[in-house]
């Protein structure tokens, strides 16, 4: 490998943003080709699989047997709201390899003894979520029920382009919401974006229950089309295709879990 | 990849930027039950030394004499391992998988 693709690979990984190194293994040759330039590139559909996969891998193109080495950003999720939800839903992110971040400023809810072993900031999301570096490998879930906390965390999480968005609430408490976000200057694009009620549509019951709906919506926004890997108007695009999947609650409302997530408000 | 382990990547670049000559192993292929994903890095100096893991043990000692070739001569090489390998006996994957690895010099 040449030290300058190297030394370019290694610093858009350290700024936590994607990259293929394409190797051609009959003659050694490689080129670098981070995200953002992937649409323009001839292997563009490969490229875009293997960067929403996450994985490297030999393929065979026109051009010849190519090794990619691809590399993308670990994922995080931050939350706001140490409620009984997050304390499922921060230790299963942690097994599917998510660096947990939870928010709220109420020192009651936010314990390191209801939360072991979890990143708690036990502050305001206007001062705890700015030095975290939130960005389009973040998935974010506002999960206080208070728009005091969730609303300015959620301005936050959509100005920062988080590749998942998701609020806890019923319909009738998200439709409230988006009237609130509307009023602080929150483009259409940028609403529709919000995943409310939260969690895939498993008639989810117990708080454990939506931790699990709420971290299998993610994984699907992670995984299918919407890939955070993509050029950010590509991403745009592709997200607002996402309902016609029939993986989002707001096309197929469940039964029954959007009344439980929205328990008390 | 989403492994967070040791930067090997990063070892690499910091290696050869110390002057050291550095080559790059990478599991390009495996089959059956390999110990270490597609995408597994070690890096080599010429000395020996080496970070990172392409096989969790069972071949590291074969990759990284071979790595000291590849920085001698600058060409590239691909090497398979597995039961099937006639190396078995020597190097063989325990685990009874097979992986192709892929080794080059870092310029």
């Amino acid at each position: 490998m040449r030290l300058d693709i190297l030394r370019s690979l290694n610093a858009e990984r350290a700024a936590r943003r994607a990259a293929v190194v394409v190797t051609d293994i009959a003659t050694g040759a490689q080129r670098f080709v981070a995200a953002v330039d992937v649409d323009a590139d001839p292997l563009r559909d490969v490229l875009l699989s293997h960067l929403r996969s996450g994985k490297s891998g030999m393929e065979e193109t026109p051009q010849g047997r190519v090794f990619l080495t691809v590399h993308v950003p670990p994922p995080r999720l931050v939350v706001t709201g140490a409620v009984h939800i997050s304390q499922t839903l921060a230790p299963v992110a942690r097994l599917l390899g998510y660096d947990v971040t939870i928010v709220d400023p109420r020192t009651a809810f936010a314990t390191p003894e209801r939360f072991p072993d979890v990143r708690l900031i036990p502050q305001w999301p206007d001062e705890a979520l700015p030095p975290l570096g939130v960005d389009r490998y973040t998935a974010f879930a506002a999960l206080t029920h208070d728009p005091k906390i969730d609303d300015p965390a959620l301005l936050h999480a959509l100005s920062r382009d988080c590749f998942y968005v998701g609020a806890l609430g019923s319909k009738k408490t998200h439709a409230r919401r988006l009237e609130r976000l509307k009023a602080n200057g929150v483009a259409e694009a940028a609403l529709s974006r919000i995943h409310a009620p939260i969690g895939l549509a498993i008639g989810a019951v117990s708080p454990g229950e939506i931790a699990i709906a709420i971290m299998a919506e993610i994984t699907a926004s992670l995984r299918l089309a919407a890939a955070p890997s993509l050029p950010s108007s590509a991403g745009q695009e592709r997200q607002i295709d996402l309902p016609s999947s029939g993986l989002q609650p707001n096309a197929h409302p469940p039964a029954g879990h959007g009344r439980v997530a929205a328990g008390g408000g | 990849m989403l492994a967070r382990d040791e930067d090997i990547l990063k070892a690499a670049e910091d290696w050869r930027r110390e002057g050291r000559d550095v080559a790059l192993a990478t599991v390009v292929e495996t089959w059956g039950s390999a110990p270490r994903p597609v995408g597994s890095n070690l890096v080599i100096d010429k000395d020996g030394n080496f970070l990172g893991s392409v096989s969790g043990g069972c071949v590291e000692g074969a990759v990284v004499t071979e790595a000291i070739d590849v920085i001698e001569t600058g060409k590239p090489r691909m090497l398979e391992f597995g039961v099937a390998d006639e190396t078995a006996w020597k190097v063989g994957l325990s685990c009874g998988g097979t992986i192709r690895v892929y080794v080059e010099k870092v310029e």
